[in-house]
């Protein structure tokens, strides 16, 4: 997989939610994608930007545009040095929040997207990975 | 800086602000437009005035000295009166900054042989005024902030119209991403709405909301709720087909409220529900026609 372009943008307060999403949506426009799978990549953005947030009170999101054979995509990476999740299984439960919450935001954020992946360590922080083919 | 060299500074009083003055009158970026003369000669006098009134040998060097309480207040005055007049942040800058030039004009005067004295003397007053350029775009900011926070109050509220469309049945178009302090916006105009109007059903499109993730569908879930708790039923359309894929990946659950694709299918499904039906009357249109 070789990046295209590398983007990244400070996440440090609720008002920067929408810049960030439209952000993602003009790269996700730039390689054509469609707007179903514009708006699972923006909707899974969203998520994991909310968390980002509500848990680690701030963070930093690396955009890029990738590339495999003749398919391009999206890849986030959402970086936070929050208290981190100490069972990632449990956490990718649907229905599972510490907050009260749905408790959908990562097990749904996965289905949106075509690669999902997490490390967190408890006291250090997340980092999450999604990637959103132009036509996965 | 010597009490006597101060005291002099004082004395010239008159001769500081001549010169500041001409040194504004000079700037060819000038706002002859925006200010007459007069007005910045009343604004110039009396700043240089309290600004020479308050200095003393030990807040020279002290920037924020309570001392100079009095000039930060003429200075956030006339930087948020000309922020309002549409002056620029340089040339507010511009007035506070020329200043310095003509403090440091009167002081090469005073010291003609010294030029030890004149440096140090000249690095005391230019911290001292730069740090009250920089006060004065800290309040022209924030003048600016206050105006922004006012606009989004103001969007919040002109962008959360709800609309009588039929007798009993308001319609309430969101546009826009549905956060918490919208919710709340939101909720209480719909609330107060059905007790006045006393209506039965309630609309919600969101034909404008760019996505529902989990947060903008809870705060729908919870908005519809409350619609039900006050006896009134409550209908979500302009729902588009990748809304509803992704809200379906995502694996919200809104099968426990009524929603429509359009607001024109909501409407007819409310009229439904008030046992009403909308029809052409066909045979008299003949006749007129
Ligand atoms: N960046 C993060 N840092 C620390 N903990 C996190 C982070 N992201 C998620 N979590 C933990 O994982 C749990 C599940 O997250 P998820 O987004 O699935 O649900 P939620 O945020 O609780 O609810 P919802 O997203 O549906 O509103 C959270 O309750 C929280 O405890
Ligand atoms: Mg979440």
């Amino acid at each position: 997989m070789v990046t295209l372009t590398k983007d990244r943008m400070m996440i440090l307060k609720d008002q920067d939610v929408v810049p960030f999403r439209n952000r993602v949506k003009e790269y996700a426009v730039r390689i054509g994608m469609g707007l179903v799978n514009q708006t699972k990549l923006i909707t899974a953005a969203s998520e994991l930007v909310r968390n980002m947030l509500r848990y680690a009170q701030q963070g930093e999101v690396f955009i890029e545009v990738v590339t495999q054979g003749r398919e391009n995509g999206v890849r986030l990476t959402f970086v936070d040095k929050g208290p981190g999740i100490p069972d990632i299984e449990l956490a990718m439960k649907d229905g599972y929040s510490t907050h009260r919450s749905m408790g959908l935001g990562l097990p749904g954020t996965k289905r949106l997207v075509n690669e999902f992946e997490i490390r967190s360590k408890v006291g250090e922080g997340t980092v999450i990975t999604i990637l959103k083919w132009k036509n996965g | 800086m010597k009490s006597n060299l101060l005291k002099s500074l004082q004395k010239k009083k008159k001769q500081i602000l001549e010169l500041w003055i001409q040194n504004q009158l000079t700037d060819p970026n000038l706002r002859e437009d925006l200010m007459s003369n007069t007005e910045l000669r009343v604004q110039s006098d009396e700043l240089v005035d309290v600004f020479l009134k308050n200095l003393n040998d030990t807040n020279l060097t002290e920037p924020d000295s309570p001392d100079f309480e009095p000039v930060f207040e003429i200075l956030a005055g006339i930087s948020i009166s000309r922020a309002r007049q549409g002056f620029s942040p340089r040339e507010t800058g511009i007035f506070v900054f020329s200043l310095k030039e003509a403090l440091l004009e009167i002081l090469r005067q005073e010291l003609p042989d010294d030029p030890l004295q004149l440096y140090n003397e000249s690095m005391k007053i230019s911290r001292l005024i730069d740090s009250f350029g920089i006060n004065t775009f800290e309040t022209f900011i924030k003048g600016r902030e206050e105006v922004i926070l006012r606009q989004t109050d103001e969007i919040a509220e002109i962008s959360t119209p709800v609309i009588r469309v039929w007798d009993g049945i308001l319609a309430l178009p969101i546009i826009g991403t549905l956060d918490s302090s919208r919710t709340q916006v939101v909720m209480e105009n719909l609330l107060q709405e059905i007790v006045e109007t006393a209506s039965g059903i309630a609309i919600l499109d969101i034909s404008g909301v760019p996505a529902v993730d989990s947060l903008v569908a809870q705060h729908l879930i919870k908005t519809v709720s409350a619609t039900r708790l006050m006896g009134a039923e409550c209908i979500i359309s302009g729902i588009r087909p990748e809304i509803a894929q992704t809200v379906v990946h995502l694996g919200i659950d809104l099968s426990g409220i009524v929603t429509k694709a359009t607001l024109a299918s909501a409407l007819k499904y409310a009229f439904s529900l008030q046992q009403m039906e909308v029809k052409r009357i066909r045979q008299e249109r003949k006749y007129i026609d």
